[in-house]
């Protein structure tokens, strides 16, 4: 979930437009919650795990998605067996599942430029373009933080257990904080920059075309 | 040409520049200094990326103004550290990512990246994962990134640090190629030694500013005055 996932393929997922798949996930996350039954979320599981079969995306992939999440979901499920009981911790838990699995898929088949791509037009159709524009570009920089802070928290743990500490918090949190802030002034500077119009590319390459034809 | 009058920059109630006044006009001007001198910070200024406290940075003779589009297009920068300026998280998303405002088709793009891929050699890395690249093969990919969007004048920040011999000496040739001109921040005397024009930066301030010949002599000197 954390760091990006493509996988690439050729399924019919692969290649359904992006904003479908949003719109998908979307709607089927609102089925699960609006109908908490298990008539509707048995079939939507197996759906989802279908899916997975279809699209060529290896069980590994599955586990790599839902790693992150494993601790938070047990307690949900330890905590409902004991407030609840078992058959609905079950339900909640599969339920979970469920969402994270399916939104992973989209993540899975669907490159985060085409994404961003996508809901930068589906914007563009009810808001100004420059507006549109910067909505994609948050995109662009939620999709580049979330690594970017994982990757950051790696590199202070590594350090520091190579100096022979040991799993301190606040000694990794600060470190994390400040290196993230540093990166992110200069990763905002350069989608900036790299963000320019460049329009004179397809002017020369217009000029070329006409002097070949 | 980008003529710099009379910029400081200030941070935080720290000058890191102090009042510096140059036209940079040659083809190939190299700068150099310690470790913390303010060169990247120069650099940056160049562009609009990093804004003057006090001065004016002119672009072509426009004022870089609160608005430094303009002279973004035309000034490109590779950072100094391509982890900074990696977008997205496969190569090929990320070359395209500067072309998004060309103008280009999705096939003219595509296949603008694999010939530039293909000058280095790197047509391989096309679908890999960028996080999973290593740092030479980071900073091939951020300088690409820059070069496709072919800006007028490219500044480079510390270009070679990542590079292995090979790598390095395949930029160094599409460097010497390329018709732009070019601005390169480097402790690399090699190849600084090949510039048309040297600048020496220490404490905020352009310390010498002449043929590399001169100005790389002097610089080590300095080096081994101070240790
Ligand atoms: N955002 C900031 N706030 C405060 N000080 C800063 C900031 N950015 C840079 N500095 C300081 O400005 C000085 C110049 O930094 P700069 O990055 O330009 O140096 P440099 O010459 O590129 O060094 P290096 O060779 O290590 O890359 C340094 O002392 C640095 O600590
Ligand atoms: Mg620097």
């Amino acid at each position: 979930m954390l760091t990006s996932t493509y996988y690439a393929g050729q399924s019919f997922l692969h290649t359904t437009r992006p904003l479908f798949k949003v719109l998908a996930l979307f709607l089927v996350c609102t089925l699960l919650f609006v109908f908490d039954t298990w008539f509707v979320l048995t079939p939507i599981c197996l759906a989802v795990f279908g899916l997975y079969g279809i699209a060529g995306i290896p069980r590994s992939e599955i586990l790599l998605a839902l790693r992150p999440a494993f601790w938070m979901l047990l307690f949900i499920f330890i905590v409902q067996i004991y407030f609840e009981s078992l058959q609905l911790a079950s339900f909640v838990i599969l339920r979970f599942v469920t969402m994270i699995l399916a939104a992973s898929l989209l993540t899975l088949t669907t490159k985060t430029s085409d994404l961003i791509a996508a809901l930068e037009q589906f914007f563009n159709r009810f808001l100004p373009e420059h507006i549109a524009e910067t909505i994609s570009l948050a995109f662009s920089l939620c999709f580049r933080f979330i690594p970017l802070v994982r990757q950051t928290f790696d590199e202070v743990t590594e350090a520091q257990k190579a100096r022979g500490h040991h799993k301190d918090w606040r000694a990794l949190a600060t470190p994390t904080i400040i290196r993230t802030l540093k990166s992110a002034d200069e990763i905002s500077q350069a989608i900036i920059a790299r963000s320019v119009e460049t329009s004179h590319l397809s002017a020369a390459n217009e000029r070329r075309d006409r002097e070949h034809s | 040409m980008i003529k710099i009058e009379n910029v400081g920059v200030s941070k935080e109630n720290k000058t890191i520049l102090a009042a510096i006044s140059v036209t940079l006009t040659e083809p190939r001007i190299g700068i150099i200094g310690s470790n913390g001198s303010g060169k990247s910070t120069f650099a940056k200024l160049l562009n609009g990326l990093e804004r003057a406290t006090t001065g004016a940075v002119f672009v072509n003779d426009a004022p870089i103004g609160k608005n430094n589009k303009t002279a973004l297009g035309k000034v490109g920068f590779v950072f100094q550290n391509p982890d900074n300026q990696i977008v997205f998280p496969i190569v090929v998303e990320d070359l395209a990512f500067g072309l998004k405002k060309s103008g280009l088709s999705k096939q003219q793009i595509q296949s603008r990246i694999t010939t530039y891929l293909e000058q280095f050699g790197l047509r391989h890395l096309l679908e890999r994962r960028t996080h999973e690249l290593s740092g030479g093969e980071k900073q091939l990919i951020a300088l690409i990134g820059v070069l496709l969007m072919e800006p007028e004048i490219i500044v480079l920040d510390e270009p070679t640090t990542l590079l292995d011999l090979r790598n390095r000496s395949i930029l160094l040739k599409l460097l010497a190629e390329l018709p732009q001109k070019l601005i390169i921040v480097s402790h690399d005397l090699a190849l600084m030694a090949e510039m048309d024009r040297l600048l020496w930066i220490e404490n905020g301030n352009i310390h010498q500013d002449g043929s590399p010949e001169a100005v790389i002599s002097a610089y080590r000197q300095f080096a081994e005055s101070e240790s």
